[in-house]
């Protein structure tokens, strides 16, 4: 059954490093729904977080395949429910549309989002979330004109109390240093 | 180590000597001129063959690197350079050879500008490489020539490639070079766990019909002794995959045959009565399993293999063995218990019968007017003692020639497996004779493939390679027309071939060149082409409509093999 995966991938701050691991997903024909790249905690390494909607079985050979890029360090998958995610939207409306009524005001106190910029012609909304709430925020806002909509790729991290990556790392140098 | 001032061109020259390269296959152009420039000198420490095509190139190095286990090297030019080297690439990413490809790139200040015979090497590349870096600072050559070698060569092997920009080869900078030991992101090889060990044991020791299935894995690694010495403690019938083919001499009395779509009938049918399957450095690919949902349907399966990605990728195992087969047999060999399986190794031998009866006599000694690919095979094979270095390339000869030519000793067969590249046995052929120059080496070619590289030829008079190219023509892209016979109602779409004169065109590049179309003939014509101190083509005209036979359909389980149409 297909479902929602993020799937976590570490790796070496490497230039082209990106195609070479979304070229794993466009040979299986697996659509990526998001995507962020980021430094991670750990200076040089980058972070790649990538949503798809697949079967457990597809992600997990995608997720071995990725692992032997020469320059990934490792990659992770989990369920949404394993992790904290979120993701953030920006809204532009015509500023003459909040002094028409309040509903605007509301919805934005209502759904936690909070005001960015205003100026004479636009105001910008901002609203972090689930896609869904920023879904809604957006299909509530269409009524009076959304001149502009964008969402970010998700970002997540896991419900461990560790950290998987030091400790990964720590084993990794132990394991290169017994190759000697 | 004292530094040197050099050339970048200079420095990819000084890296390759540090990496015991002795042999270059290439093709010079104007983005690779400044590294050919560098190589005149080097003229005593390194041989550089000059193919007709960079394609001829590539597979020339996958040939060396096959028969020496080293990586294979080769040269291009930026642009179309480049881009002629990726078909061999491919096949070398698919059949995990190490090979070192390095092309001229434009200058960097002219990256993306479209300029004279630019194209995105990287790019294009990227997705058959095990890795591939594109370098525009002099100072990163030494160690990204160090980094391409040991990604290469170590682990799973396969193809890198470094694309050089012209800039970076005509600075200057202090030669020091450092080999590549480890790197952070990149585990070569795991160590083996040995409670894995011993699970595969316990399953192994409990086995009444087990069969071992090996792949290139074990001569990758070298193991080759490690399993004979498992097979014969255990008494375990052994079978091969078509990349597996030399690891167990042909003689071997463990030694069941083919696995396989071509493979040996017994070997196929039996993968479907073991209780366990023992799979060491293959990776159940599908001209192996046949229908997957109905392959090994009564066994538990082990799987040593090297790659963690190889691991459940196309069947489920009940014990994966992670590492290296060097290491994990020997480990495995202490665990298991002495055992015999004659019953059950007898039914290999009748299932040998069977094929005998309605195959192979058939094809190696047939009485039908026609030669066959067949006789043709096992006649060479015989004048060579049975110990020469097979190159095929891709079709029916490739799978008769697999089937018939005997081996006695491992790193002997070099053929295009994954990816099934005709074209490739010409090119492979010569470098696999540079790489095993007191050898042997019998290349089986169609005459489609011929055609495809036949232009290598003269790169094999030029370098004065004695090379034995037996010719199967049966005026048909053979294995094409086999299928559209059985599938496709005997449809010729397009397979039938109207042929050059190819005695006079193989004389033409100066070599000589005989052609046999009767059986009486063969013998002496083999004999005279072995007897012959240097290059020679055999042509073996052979009956137009031949197939090859065993056969398991496409999509069928192993055990519909077919034995005749």
């Amino acid at each position: 059954m297909k479902q929602e995966f993020i799937i976590t991938v570490y790796s070496e701050n490497h230039i082209g490093l990106l195609n070479r691991i979304t070229i794993n997903f466009t040979r299986r024909k697996i659509n990526i729904e998001s995507l962020t790249v980021s430094a991670s905690a750990i200076q040089g390494i980058s972070k790649f977080t990538i949503v798809v909607n697949e079967t457990e079985d597809r992600v997990k050979k995608v997720v071995s395949q990725l692992e032997k890029v020469v320059d990934v360090l490792k990659a992770f998958y989990h369920t949404n429910e394993e992790m904290v995610y979120q993701e953030l939207a920006l809204y532009k409306v015509q500023t003459e549309s909040l002094y028409e009524s309040d509903q605007i005001e509301q919805l934005v106190r209502k759904s936690g989002a909070r005001i960015l910029e205003i100026t004479r012609e636009f105001t910008v909304i901002e609203k972090t979330g689930h896609k869904t709430e920023t879904q809604k925020m957006f299909d509530d806002l269409s009524q009076f004109g959304v001149l502009q909509f964008i969402r970010s790729g998700r970002i997540a991290i896991t419900r461990d109390p560790i950290e998987r990556l030091s400790e990964f790392l720590k084993e990794r140098d132990a394991l290169l240093e017994s190759m000697d | 180590m004292a530094t040197k001032r050099v050339t970048g061109s200079q420095a990819v020259i000084l890296s390759l000597l540090e990496e015991g390269v002795d042999t270059i296959f290439g093709y010079p152009g104007g983005a690779i001129m400044p590294i050919y420039d560098a190589l005149y000198d080097f003229d005593k420490q390194i041989t550089h063959i000059l193919t007709r095509h960079e394609q001829g190139a590539v597979h020339a190095a996958e040939g060396y690197a096959k028969v020496t286990g080293k990586a294979g090297v080769c040269f291009a030019t930026s642009g179309p350079g480049a881009t002629n080297l990726i078909t061999g690439i491919a096949d070398a990413q698919i059949d995990s050879i190490p090979l070192v490809c390095i092309t001229g790139q434009v200058a960097s200040p002219l990256l993306g500008t479209d300029a004279f015979q630019e194209s995105d090497v990287v790019g294009i590349s990227m997705p058959v490489t095990k890795w591939n870096y594109q370098v525009t600072n002099i100072e990163e050559i030494p160690e990204a020539i160090a980094k391409a070698f040991y990604i290469a060569q170590s682990g799973r092997p396969g193809p890198v490639l470094l694309d050089i920009a012209k800039d970076a080869q005509v600075q200057e900078l202090d030669f020091e070079y450092k080999k590549c030991t480890k790197i952070r992101s990149y585990i070569s090889e795991h160590p083996v766990d040995p409670f894995k060990v011993k699970e595969a044991a316990d399953l192994i020791n409990e086995a009444k019909k087990p069969l071992l299935l090996f792949g290139q894995g074990v001569i990758i690694a070298n193991a080759e002794d490690e399993l004979k010495t498992f097979i014969e403690k255990t008494g375990i019938p052994a079978a091969w995959t078509l990349l597996g083919l030399s690891a167990l001499p042909s003689d071997h009395p463990l030694n069941v045959g083919m696995l396989g779509m071509h493979g040996n009938y017994g070997p196929n049918i039996k993968t479907n009565e073991a209780d366990l399957i023992i799979a060491v450095g293959m990776r159940f690919d599908d001209r192996v399993t046949g229908k997957v949902s109905a392959y090994a349907t009564n066994a538990k399966i082990i799987h040593l293999e090297v790659d963690p990605a190889e691991i459940n990728k196309i069947v489920k195992v009940d014990v994966g063995v992670l590492g290296s087969a060097k290491k994990s047999l020997p480990m495995l060999t202490l665990n298991v218990k002495e055992n015999k399986h004659e019953a059950w190794l007898q039914e290999f031998r009748d299932c040998d019968k069977i094929e005998q009866e309605k195959v192979i006599q058939k094809d190696t000694f047939p009485t039908k007017e026609g030669l066959t690919m067949g006789e043709a095979v096992r006649m060479v094979s015989e004048k060579v003692n049975n110990n020469a270095v097979l190159v095929t390339d891709v079709g029916q000869q490739q799978m008769i020639a697999s089937r018939y030519f005997k081996f006695t000793q491992s790193k002997s067969n070099v053929t295009s497996g994954g990816l099934g590249t005709m074209g490739y046995g010409i090119p492979a052929a010569m470098g696999a004779q540079l790489g095993a120059k007191d050898r042997t080496v019998c290349c089986f070619v169609g005459d489609g493939g011929f055609q495809m590289t036949l232009q290598e030829l003269g790169t094999i008079v030029q370098n004065k390679l004695p090379v034995k190219i037996i010719l199967l023509n049966n005026n048909f892209l053979g294995m094409v027309r086999q299928w559209q016979q059985l599938f496709f109602d005997r449809r010729y779409s397009f397979t039938e071939l109207q042929n050059p004169d190819f005695i006079m065109i193989t004389n033409g590049f100066g070599m000589p060149a005989h052609k046999v179309s009767k059986r009486e003939d063969l013998e002496a014509g083999v004999q005279k082409m072995m007897e012959h101190d240097g290059p020679y083509l055999l042509e073996v005209v052979c009956e137009k409509e031949d197939n090859v036979f065993p056969m398991v359909p496409a999509g069928a389980s192993v055990s519909d093999i077919i034995l005749e149409a």
